[in-house]
């Protein structure tokens, strides 16, 4: 894809995982991707992607301490484009019972909690996306029915801004939306063509901004 | 919903797939990246690429080899072979793996087995399992099967998980090689003594094998190299055998 303006979208690289996927799937669709470890380099983005990996209170300590805790909070208060994958969904709640301690960004009043028992954990496996809000930008496509990458052991528990769930043990929580503000449970950069296909509707609502 | 992942297998040396039998007889099977993108576009649920020689010295050769191929798939992407610290870890993944796989460094030091779930998460912690039978079970082996532990299979799986293994690799070696089938006692007996998912290893001669990797061994992925290399099977017809044979997977 070549547009001559590719929205800027600020990767927020906090010292968790493999970002690179996640750069490369938003520069495959369209946006101009940097991965950014100070506040300062994500100034002026038209959107904001806050990954996550591994465990909620890592997650939410690291984050702090990058600095980068403040790029996140100002997105969501400023309604920029913010899109949560993995563990940067749970972080948009206020907190997750894998770490009752730790603090989220609390945009979303829930909790996040274990997996149903009785369920392998983690949840390591692709799973079919259930639509459950007929209104969603995120879902809209043919995302309803598509097969997405999930690893986790914990997710949110439903409620207004969920938008989509998959089913292990019951509905699970597979994607949030409010406003701009944009959850996957699973990871988009890791689920092929279908994955690729969120990411670019990501994508087109940064490039709104630019 | 439960559903079973397949996922080819790059041995990789110097840089190139190979595949042979017992992890001896290499036979050149290709570009590692080349083969990995066929292989995602194909509809591979994830790619393990396992480097089999992994001396110090080859270890800039393998981020390479990672780099690559992270640069073409997006689909998940394990990488086992040399991975001896924390800090060889994070290389890999810094190169864009998902996942490391630890095999003898993870007998030799456990510990490191918690460090790296400790820093980078469960989710990305694969332990790696050579078995071979003797009388009454199976036996921890390294170095291709040359090299006995004296460690009961089941045992150590229980404990890698302990440990903060999220993923066990688990791979016959006496039938890794040989096309007679996965040891689904073996993988039965892992499955039922650990929580979490286990991928089938060693010994896939036909679609049929990965069939029973999943409906009768009760692993959560089949892993399989020379019937995807050699053109003998495509990820497709895996999947489809799968799927008539009543398991779920993502359509490819």
């Amino acid at each position: 894809m070549t547009t001559t303006a590719r929205p800027r979208i600020a990767v927020l690289d906090y010292g968790i995982g493999n970002l690179r996927s996640a750069e490369r799937a938003l520069v495959k669709m369209g946006a101009d991707a940097v991965l950014v470890t100070e506040a300062d380099q994500a100034r002026g983005a038209d959107g904001v992607v806050l990954p996550g990996v591994g465990a909620f209170g890592p997650c939410a300590e690291a984050l702090r301490n990058s600095g980068l805790e403040s790029v996140a909070l100002r997105a969501l208060e400023a309604q920029t484009p913010f899109l949560g994958i993995c563990v940067g969904l749970q972080l948009l709640y206020s907190g997750s019972q894998e770490d009752p301690t730790a603090k989220g960004l609390g945009a979303f009043p829930g909790a996040v909690i274990g997996l149903p028992e009785g369920e392998k954990r983690p949840q390591m496996q692709w799973n079919r996306l259930v639509a459950t809000r007929g209104d969603s930008v995120l879902m809209s496509g043919d995302a309803d029915g598509s097969w997405v990458y999930f690893v986790h052991s914990y997710a949110p528990v439903p409620g207004p801004e969920t938008v989509a769930t998959c089913d292990y043990g019951g509905p699970v929580v597979a994607a949030v939306e409010s406003g701009p503000i944009w959850g996957t449970q699973f990871h988009p950069e890791k689920s092929a063509d279908a994955g690729l296909a969120f990411l670019g509707r990501f994508v087109a609502a940064c490039a709104k901004e630019n | 919903m439960r559903t079973t992942r397949v996922i080819p297998c790059l041995d990789v040396t110097g840089g190139r797939v190979v595949k042979g039998v017992g992890f001896v007889d290499l036979t050149d099977a290709g570009d590692p990246a080349e083969l990995a993108q066929r292989y995602g576009e194909e509809g591979a649920d994830e790619v393990v690429l396992l480097d089999i020689t992994a001396s110090s010295d080859e270890r800039d050769t393998l981020i390479s080899v990672v780099e690559r191929t992270a640069e073409r798939i997006f689909v998940p992407l394990t990488v086992g072979g040399g991975v001896r610290s924390v800090e060889d870890a994070r290389r890999l993944l810094r190169a864009g793996a998902d996942k490391v796989s630890m095999n003898t460094a993870a007998l030799a030091n456990p510990s490191l087995v918690a460090e790296v779930a400790a820093i980078f998460g469960r989710q990305c912690v694969v332990v790696a399992i050579d078995a071979k039978r003797r009388q009454g079970g199976w036996e921890v082996v390294t170095h291709g099967g040359r090299r006995p532990t004296g460690l009961d299979a089941v045992t150590w799986a229980v404990l890698a998980q302990r440990l903060g293994a999220g993923e066990l690799l688990v791979t016959s070696m006496d039938r890794d090689g040989t096309r007679s089938g996965y040891d689904l006692e073996l993988l039965s007996g892992i499955t039922a003594a650990t929580s979490v998912p286990v991928i089938a290893s060693g010994g896939v001669g036909g679609l049929e094998d990965l069939v029973a990797g999943a409906a009768v061994g009760g692993a959560d992925a089949v892993l399989a190299a020379s019937i995807f290399h050699f053109g003998s099977h495509t990820v497709a017809e895996a999947k489809s055998a799968m799927a008539q044979a009543g398991l779920v997977v993502r359509p490819s």
